[in-house]
């Protein structure tokens, strides 16, 4: 049986004294768009934070194709990205400057996302919406093998919502897993494989 | 390292206000300092080091405390360790940028020392290379410091000197030393050690902060 895209066993995380995960056990296989619903609080962030190693979890296991997250902390990085509500970007440097720090062809990515022509300007003049595009260059760029995007349709106007959907699609036309934390979810349904439900940091559905 | 180095000289550049003005900081300092001793030049001479260091180590805390800000304002800092970059390749990076701009301040001060304390000294490259050593001194350990205390939601202006100050006293006696000694004639021939010394502490600091870096940064 081939190594699924993503397994977590019992795992947990708490902030304080809240539990925001709570024994969340799930499974993705590769290829697949999982879309985990839920509402505000609900864990969905911060269970793509632990499945992206940028937080460790208190409790349980999770691995991304079949490596530790905390174990094996470069793999797992190496494998994923990580489109989250912060948009990681320097506010000072131009979109050009921010997605060199990554390598590879900046200028296809910033074509794809509609930035070409402010490719120079600095990302503090950028609205909301021209952020989270840039944030999906970043994704773009680091050609994942799991894609964890939180709330990829946020800020974005319906041009970047196909932008979103057709994204999507190609990473998954590549064999890529796709995981989308969401509240639009009568565009993202039509096109999940799965749905799993988070409540209060459980999964309920 | 090469690329986190660039795109800490980048962000720096594209801040340089904030450069002018720890740099205006550190000459008002020297300039309040001259007020305490008052005219005698002798006096303002035997004492000119140890405030040029004092002044610098007071501009040190802006520029160190501000060195994080921008991996904090939208967690670029986070971003990059995704990427994945090394922690310690981002760690060097921001200490060898923080060591740049805190020696080229060392270096603007020297002149406004010069005049206001009447420490004229001849050895310039070697005053230089204390800038440097002590400099070197203050950012490695600064530089860790700072991204532990821009983690914090509170206090952070007074956390990193609270804890970078006592860390650094061996550093800022060996380089307030050195510098007296250039500026006063070294008869003895003492400098040589207390640049021993300066070196075995930047030394010990460079590479300790380098490893402890990721246990800083890393939840």
């Amino acid at each position: 049986m081939e190594t699924a895209a993503i397994e977590a066993r019992e795992l947990s995380r708490r902030y304080g004294r809240r539990w925001a995960l709570s024994n969340v056990t799930l499974r993705a296989e590769r290829g697949e768009v999982v879309m985990i619903a839920g509402r505000n609080g609900s864990g969905k962030s911060t269970l793509l934070r632990v499945l992206s190693t940028a937080i460790r979890p208190d409790g349980g296991s999770a691995a991304v194709l079949g490596r530790d997250v905390v174990k094996e902390r470069e793999y797992v990085r190496r494998a994923t990205a990580l489109l989250s509500h912060y948009s990681y970007l320097y506010e000072a440097l131009s979109p050009r400057e921010n997605l060199s720090l990554i390598g590879g062809d900046i200028d296809e990515a910033l074509v794809r996302v509609g930035l070409r022509e402010r490719a120079d300007d600095p990302v503090s003049t950028f609205s909301a919406g021209m952020r989270k595009r840039l944030s999906f260059a970043r994704v773009l760029m680091q050609k994942p093998d799991v894609a964890l995007l939180d709330e990829p349709y946020g800020a974005l106007d319906p041009e970047g919502f196909v932008l979103v959907d057709r994204v999507v699609e190609e990473l998954r036309a590549r064999g890529a897993t796709v995981v989308i934390a969401t509240h639009q979810l009568d565009r993202v349904s039509s096109y999940s494989d799965r749905i799993i439900t988070l409540e209060a940091g459980r999964v309920v559905a | 390292m090469i690329g986190a180095l660039r795109k800490e000289i980048l962000l720096q550049w594209r801040t340089r206000a904030q450069a002018i003005a720890v740099f205006v900081f550190g000459a008002t300092s020297l300039l309040l300092f001259s007020f305490a001793i008052g005219p005698n030049s002798a006096a303002l001479r035997q004492h000119a080091a140890g405030f040029l260091w004092l002044a610098l180590l007071l501009s040190s805390t802006l520029t160190l405390a501000e060195s994080f800000h921008a991996e904090m304002e939208h967690r670029a800092l986070e971003g990059l360790l995704l990427l994945p970059v090394s922690p310690r390749a981002i760690y060097y990076g921001k200490a060898i940028a923080n060591w740049l701009q805190l020696a080229l301040l060392g270096i603007a001060l020297v002149p406004i020392m010069v005049v206001l304390y009447d420490a004229g000294t001849t050895q310039l490259l070697r005053l230089v290379f204390v800038i440097l050593l002590g400099t070197a001194g203050i950012s490695a350990p600064g530089t860790l410091y700072s991204a532990m205390t821009s983690q914090t939601t509170r206090g952070k202006q007074m956390l990193l000197p609270l804890l970078l100050f006592p860390l650094i006293v061996p550093v800022l006696l060996a380089a307030a030393r050195a510098t007296s000694l250039i500026i006063l004639g070294d008869p003895m021939m003492q400098g040589g050690s207390w640049l021993r010394l300066l070196a075995a502490f930047d030394a010990i600091y460079w590479s300790l902060c380098g490893l402890l870096f990721d246990r800083v940064v890393e939840d």
